[in-house]
């Protein structure tokens, strides 16, 4: 027994690296969002090449843990998603490995180069887009009278639309709305809410509707408050309303007006061992090719980051209903658009963040 | 004296007792290393994190020298030796990639930092330190920023190894060159949120106390069966996910939730006019003393389990009310219970982050989730280290307030 118990151990002993090699660690943020890639990404990949995919679901705290591993020099991630904000910081803080596109990610069907096919998606150099996604509103159609709204300023009119509101418990995007509906041109809104005085407005626009808003901190929030009538609208995750109006079948509408576009992609953590680097990269250029970004969307109602993948975009794989219409970036749904300016906020999030919360908490 | 095989006594004897010490030492060693490594080391770091600000002074070491020659109230920009240390600095720094994360570092101090070393560095990569001298108009030149008096006298201000720069932060000032500060009106945030913090840990504690007294009592009077059974309810909620036992009461207090209906459908409170019951201080205080209850109820059954019964009867014999009896003999002797109780309840509360951050709202946060935007948002690890070390200081003068006014030795867990 004794003897079998040994043989066993030192067999197990050898066979670790062996096993070892064949997994890989893919961190990203849970829900229908994990799921949406392990059918268009993971299963086929592990299909194709035997390595075994272990889901993290902590994206949303990614800088914070990849920092402690870097510090602790010890580095258990293969592959993160995270925000596009995100991945300039950890790009800045020396936690993530540039990429270069063209030698590293596949060029488009036709041979269009990465780099041209992804275009202006590529914000940092460590960054691989994967998908656009958008903040926007969703409205409960039942309680908001004969007068859908259609104006991201309905918002703020309490009068037409009285009610409770749901705002990200964050200045981002709330400021930029707000200015926008005070007043501020469009292209104007950066400039304004770099002073001071910008700020204070933005924060007195909101002030008029700050006793009728509840505040979320996770994606979850609003779809919830929507299907429980605690709000009559609210902002969240595009791919979130989706699921609520077209899986859930909640009386729930979209109002598209000036959603914010921001993007969501890879990074590999710097630092990886030779091995398990060319592994990730590999993984990489299969899972941010032309056909696979489409895929994503018959799962998940986001846009893909390439170009070349938006005519690729089908039906549903469950609803069977066409995709194309649900992406942000329809021509339907992105009449007035905005973009989440990352070098504005990788600037000025620790300033405007801590005046936010003081006039939160006042 | 001297022992049997002539060695003086206290010296064999002092032997024969180390050798029972060492026995002992080796028996707690496991516990010893394994508190030593996971708990007091890692609080240690966390505490010097706090203090702790090298990345400057490693970062532009030529820089921070130069700058010790400038004074930062002149208003005058530094001169060519400070550019050129600098250029010579940054060009190391780039190649390590460093830069990016010093602007990271000062941007928490200044506005625009951040970008301004991530754009500038792709600039000043191109100069070479040996052979472009002078460098002050072509750094200048880089980023206009560069000829700002202010983005000098912040990089000298908290160019210093050991800063006071994150405790001033935590308690809302400001490190300065003119010295401590207090910060705009605007961004004061952090003293409220400590002074709400204690208020309502207090308050959670006391509604504790007057709930948990009365099931507490109940528990060690009851007959065993029908105790058992409501200690079985007592620990339900232990046995329960605190995910779940908070967002229950998201359902139960929200404005479409279970009280609010129930109270509309008996036609107390008019539809129009739901009650606000969460997303506030009184959300935050229902979900959190639902949640510590039992930590109040456990000491106080086991303290109240050992008080004899004959007592109340003897006060009774000999005249006492029932209430006299309770109040002169009983209650006395259960207030180590209730102090035991309170210091679990009050510690346990004052550190409270995920309840507060879902029913809490905007007026029921507290501290610590300030502490955890800073962890794991801000990445500002040194002010949250510091809101942490003051935290864990409070509580540290509350205990030994406590240890004054009641004594310690008066607490019990059974």
């Amino acid at each position: 027994m004794k003897i079998k118990l040994t043989a066993l151990a030192v067999a197990g002993a050898l066979m670790a690296p062996a096993a070892m090699a064949q997994e890989m660690t893919i961190v990203s943020w849970g829900g229908a969002y994990s799921k949406s890639q392990l059918k268009a990404y993971h299963e086929p990949y592990s299909e194709k090449t035997g390595v075994t995919i272990i889901n993290d679901d902590s994206s949303n705290e990614a800088v914070a843990k990849l920092r402690a591993m870097n510090e602790a020099g010890n580095i258990t991630w293969d592959v993160v998603d995270v925000v596009a904000s995100d991945a300039i910081r950890l790009c800045d803080e020396g936690l993530a490995m540039e990429i270069d596109a063209d030698t590293q990610l596949a060029p488009a069907p036709d041979g269009t180069s990465a780099s041209e096919d992804f275009g202006d998606m590529l914000v940092s150099e460590c960054f691989i887009p994967q998908i656009v996604y958008s903040t926007t509103f969703g409205y409960r159609t039942d309680l908001v009278g004969d007068t859908p709204p259609d104006d991201i300023c309905d918002v703020f009119d309490t009068t037409a639309y009285p009610g409770k509101r749901s705002l990200e418990k964050r200045p981002i995007n709330n400021m930029e709305w707000a200015l926008l509906c005070d007043g501020v041109a469009k292209e104007d809104v950066y400039d304004v809410l770099a002073t001071p005085e910008g700020q204070d407005q933005a924060l007195a626009k909101l002030d008029t509707i700050k006793d009728d808003v509840i505040w979320w901190s996770a994606g979850a929030d609003t779809p919830q408050l929507l299907a429980d009538g605690e709000v009559i609208m609210g902002s969240t995750y595009n791919g979130r309303l989706f699921s609520v109006i077209e899986e859930q079948k909640q009386p729930v509408a979209m109002l598209w007006d000036a959603q914010v576009f921001d993007l969501d992609g890879w990074i590999i953590p710097a630092g990886l061992s030779e091995e398990r680097k060319q592994r990730a990269l590999d993984y990489i250029y299969f899972a941010t090719d032309t056909q696979r970004l489409a895929d994503q969307a018959k799962y998940i109602s986001y846009g893909p980051a390439r170009a070349s993948s938006a005519p690729l975009v089908g039906k549903h794989a469950d609803l069977g209903i066409d995709m194309a219409p649900h992406m942000p970036t329809d021509p339907n749904n992105a009449k007035n658009t905005f973009l989440y300016n990352y070098e504005f906020w990788a600037d000025y999030r620790d300033d405007i963040n801590a005046k936010f919360q003081a006039w939160l908490a006042k | 004296m001297l022992a049997a095989d002539g060695t003086p006594l206290k010296k064999s004897l002092a032997r024969a007792l180390r050798l029972q010490k060492m026995r002992a030492l080796a028996l707690i060693a496991p516990l010893l290393i394994f508190v030593l490594v996971s708990f007091i080391i890692p609080i240690g770091s966390m505490l010097f994190r706090s203090v702790e600000n090298g990345m400057v002074a490693e970062t532009l070491p030529l820089t921070v020298a130069e700058l010790k020659n400038w004074d930062a109230e002149s208003n005058e920009l530094p001169d060519e030796a400070v550019y050129a240390a600098f250029v010579a600095d940054m060009v190391v720094a780039i190649a390590n990639k460093e830069h990016t994360r010093l602007g990271t570092r000062l941007n928490y101090e200044k506005t625009g930092m951040s970008s301004l070393f991530r754009k500038s560095g792709r600039k000043i990569k191109n100069l070479d330190p040996a052979t472009d001298a002078p460098f002050k108009d072509k750094v200048i030149d880089i980023d206009k920023k560069f000829g700002d008096v202010e983005t000098w006298a912040v990089i000298k201000t908290h160019s210093v190894k050991i800063t006071n720069g994150y405790f001033l932060n935590a308690v809302d000032m400001q490190r300065t060159p003119e010295g401590a500060l207090a910060q705009p009106e605007d961004k004061r945030i952090l003293i409220r949120l400590f002074q709400r913090t204690l208020i309502m840990s207090l308050i959670i504690t006391g509604s504790c106390i007057l709930l948990g007294y009365p099931v507490a009592w109940l528990l060690a009077n009851l007959q065993a069966r029908t105790a058992n059974i409501l200690m079985i309810l007592v620990l339900l909620p232990f046995w329960t996910s605190l995910l779940v036992r908070t967002s229950a009461w998201k359902v139960m207090l929200q404005q479409q939730g279970v009280i609010n209906d129930v109270l509309v459908w008996i036609g107390l409170v008019a539809d129009d006019a739901r009650l606000v019951m969460i997303n506030n201080q009184f959300g935050t205080i229902v979900a959190m003393t639902h949640i510590l209850l039992p930590f109040m109820i456990l000491p106080m059954y086991s303290v109240m389990q050992t008080i004899n019964p004959s007592y109340l009867r003897a006060a009774k014999s000999m005249g006492a009310t029932n209430w006299t009896a309770f109040w002169r003999v009983y209650f006395p002797l259960s207030v180590p219970g209730i102090g035991a109780g309170s210091i679990l309840v009050f510690i346990l509360s004052i550190g409270y982050y995920i309840t507060p951050e879902i029913v809490g709202g905007t007026k029921g946060v507290f501290i610590s989730n300030r502490i955890a935007y800073h962890i794991s948002s801000s990445l500002n690890w040194g002010l949250a280290a510091a809101l942490g070390s003051i935290l864990l200081a409070v509580v540290l003068i509350l205990y030994w307030a406590y240890d004054k006014i009641v004594g310690i030795d008066n607490v019990k867990l059974g």
